[in-house]
């Protein structure tokens, strides 16, 4: 297993496969019962380092961190020594210091946490929980943990990821990880919101939503950030919604079986009507769950045993 | 001062010649010099003699931020990289648009006696884009400012730029431009590509900065003034200069070694030691640079050396600063780019680093001239290259008060042996000194 998670990318067919069979490992110990705590992670501490604000994705690590026992620290930017302008590295030393096992990084630069684990401030094992417009691969961890539950095995699936692309750490790392799985990738999007070079990635692009829905097991709509809006990405929310966003309509356009994921928070009305976001097909609230899975799974592979020594 | 022997000096490249300075003027050039009387001498075997190199665009930092960089580390700096003059550039705190900061910096340059300091005037106040300095009270200043530029940022306005370009016709000044078109370059980090898509940073495009240079070239052509644009970047731009000078437009242009040799690949790693601006382009943009430096449609290498502290680059990407040095460096770039690749000779390494440049800033003619000839009668501003040997650069030996280097124990050729500002050695490591020292 590898020593960081920076990137799904970094995940090879045999890695993301065992953490994600290592999370169904975790969820069939903890679904269910009343004492949902492993004692795997016992004497390590993880640090959840966070310099931007996500309520959802902290919460989500420090309970897979404690569900392993593991003592769990959050840093957060408001009200303390980052909000005064310390500096990442600084941040790293004082870690350091502390003794830190992990570090769950979540930053507004992106390569913030490529710099924390590889400029030799720390030593800690660094997963990265959202990096400005980068990656967020435990998001896409658990949509593929998702979607592998209600689908079987990705490879040869037909996902389409649908909205800001330009400006989604979601979509890029779905799209690497989605690509190691075997799964065959459409991302659609307006060309304002649609990534320079996109056309090297390893997915197809479409400008046209109601062609691309044909034939999809699964239609992941990502969120639109209210500062789009104004930025001429597109005229207005009313037309982005028209031509982007998920409806009754569209939702028929699918095969029946086809999933509906967004990794949240959603909204609602603009990207996806709350018909939807609430139907049978919705695995949206499923998704939550099983980020605790999925987390569970990264903080126990990376921290537990002797790997926090080697090389990635 | 002692008369300073040079012998067997390849001047420009050619032949070995013997070189004899008195009282910092070239007396005599040729083979087999034996002076009379008292002097040192320099044993130069296997050196390249260049007129003293010359720099158009070098970020000395003060006033302001001294703790980057002083005139005086900057211009020690200088002088181990071979440069006898450097033009300062003008985003300095407080801005250099008054007469009264560019003779201040001027005097600095003058005291430190490293290097001349030819400061570069700001186009408009305060940097700001909104009302022309006092261009003509900074050229008429004792710093005698030539070369105008709110370098850092770009002369957007269309209009501004016009007159700006029309104004310091009256005293023969240039206006260099950092073409950045501001709109399309909003919160830019790299260059705008596959590779900047990946990486979650947004791009620099490189229309940004050609349709700010085709917009000043015509700009100065329409009313017949030069403009002189710097750090070129990208294919198109040559292009777009190479069209204006078969035009026979009054366009020059300028390209830093950095961007002669590294590309956004290097940006892979998130290491903003390679944060740039512009930022380092594509290995296909590289190539053209070579090529139009080579053939003269880029008309001068300027180092762009911007020192920042380590804290303002030890940290993460987008919370860096832009900017490299590049005055210690910038020969061995070049021999390595140009020379060892058969693109350009020593002589046309003399024009592109020291005559043209020195031309551009009208700093060849006047009391202290540079990028002049290696004549009988022409000032002793020289600098005498080992182009044999190689060296592994480490950001702790330089006289910068700045690491912030790209090429940090990269393996570069080429020497700068010793470097002489009207005869007086402002740099030397040579061991072949008898009779006294160089």
């Amino acid at each position: 297993m590898i020593r960081h998670l920076l990137s799904a990318g970094d995940l090879s067919l045999e890695d993301a496969t065992l953490v994600l069979d290592t999370a169904d490992e975790m969820a069939r110990l903890t679904e269910g019962r009343a004492v949902k705590k492993l004692p795997t992670l016992r004497g390590r501490t993880v640090v959840n380092l966070f310099f931007e604000d996500s309520t959802r994705t902290r919460t989500s690590f420090e309970l897979a961190a404690k569900r392993l026992s593991a003592d769990v620290v959050n840093f957060s930017a408001k009200g303390s020594s980052l909000s005064k302008g310390e500096s990442l590295k600084d941040t790293a030393l004082t870690l350091e210091a502390m003794g830190a096992d992990g570090v769950v990084v979540r930053h507004s630069s992106s390569g913030a946490p490529y710099r924390l684990a590889t400029s030799g401030w720390i030593n800690a094992c660094v997963v990265n929980a959202g990096d400005g417009t980068h990656e967020h691969p435990t998001q896409a961890l658990l949509d593929a943990f998702t979607m592998r539950r209600h689908l079987g095995e990705l490879a040869g699936k037909k996902i389409v990821i649908v909205g800001d692309v330009l400006h989604s750490r979601v979509a890029r790392s779905n799209v690497l990880l989605l690509a190691t799985l075997g799964a065959k990738v459409t991302l659609v999007a307006p060309p304002t919101l649609l990534p320079n070079g996109v056309d090297a990635w390893p997915c197809a692009t479409s400008y046209d939503l109601d062609d691309a829905l044909a034939g999809a097991d699964a239609v992941m709509m990502l969120r639109v950030q209210n500062e789009r809006m104004n930025a001429a990405f597109f005229p207005s929310a009313r037309e982005y919604s028209r031509r982007y966003g998920l409806d009754s309509r569209r939702q028929a356009l699918m095969p029946p079986e086809a999933l509906v994921l967004h990794p949240g928070p959603m909204n609602r009305g603009m990207e996806i009507t709350a018909e939807v976001a609430d139907s049978a097909r919705s695995v949206i609230v499923e998704q939550v769950t099983n980020g605790v899975y999925v987390r569970m799974a990264v903080l126990y592979l990376m921290l537990a045993g002797t790997n926090t020594t080697e090389e990635a | 001062m002692t008369p300073i022997l040079i012998q067997n000096a390849r001047v420009l490249g050619g032949d070995p010649q013997d070189i004899l300075i008195d009282d910092g003027v070239i007396v005599a050039l040729g083979a087999g010099l034996r002076p009379e009387g008292e002097h040192s001498s320099v044993d130069a075997t296997g050196l390249i003699a260049l007129p003293g190199l010359v720099d158009l665009h070098t970020h000395l930092r003060e006033p302001g931020r001294e703790d980057a960089e002083t005139v005086e580390t900057g211009t020690k700096a200088a002088a181990r990289g071979g440069f006898t003059a450097v033009h300062a550039m003008a985003n300095t705190d407080p801005v250099a648009d008054t007469a009264g900061v560019v003779e201040q910096v001027w005097r600095l340059g003058r005291e430190a006696g490293h290097a001349d300091v030819r400061p570069v005037g700001a186009v408009t106040i305060g940097l700001k884009g909104e009302r022309l300095a006092e261009l003509g009270a900074m050229a008429e200043s004792a710093a005698g400012v030539r070369v105008f530029s709110d370098d850092g940022l770009c002369v957007h306005d269309a209009q501004l730029m016009r007159r700006a370009l029309e104004y310091v016709k009256a005293f023969d000044g240039v206006i260099a431009q950092h073409a950045q078109e501001p709109r399309l370059t909003e919160g830019a980090q790299m260059n705008e590509g596959e590779l900047s898509g990946r990486l979650g940073l947004r791009g620099w495009p490189c229309v940004a900065e050609e349709a700010i240079v085709a917009r000043d070239v015509l700009l100065a052509a329409h009313v017949g003034s030069r403009v002189h644009i710097c750090h070129l970047s990208t294919k198109g731009s040559v292009e777009i200069v190479r069209l204006a000078k078969e035009r026979g437009l009054p366009v020059t242009a300028e390209v830093t070694p950095h961007h002669l040799l590294l590309t956004d690949e290097l940006v892979a790693g998130y290491d903003p030691r390679y944060k740039v601006n512009p930022p380092l382009r594509t290995a296909e943009d590289v190539a053209a640079l070579r090529e139009a430096l080579a053939d003269g449609t880029i008309d001068i290498v300027a180092t762009d050396h911007a020192p920042h502290p380590v804290e303002a680059k030890d940290c993460e990407w987008d919370a860096a600063a832009f900017g490299m040095l590049g005055l210690e460096t910038a020969l061995s770039v070049v021999q390595h780019t140009m020379v060892d690749t058969g693109l350009l000779d020593w002589a046309g390494v003399a024009d592109r680093l020291s005559f043209a440049p020195a031309r551009i800033g009208r700093c060849d003619t006047g009391d202290v001239p540079h990028g002049r000839p290696v004549a009988a009668g022409e000032p002793a501003n020289l600098t005498l290259v080992d182009p044999s040997t190689t060296t592994t650069i480490d950001p702790s030996t330089s006289a910068s008060l700045s690491r912030n280097t790209p090429y940090e124990g990269m393996k570069l050729p080429g020497t700068v042996v010793a470097t002489f500002l009207r005869g007086r050695p402002t740099h030397s490591i040579t061991a072949g000194t008898t009779g006294g020292h160089a």
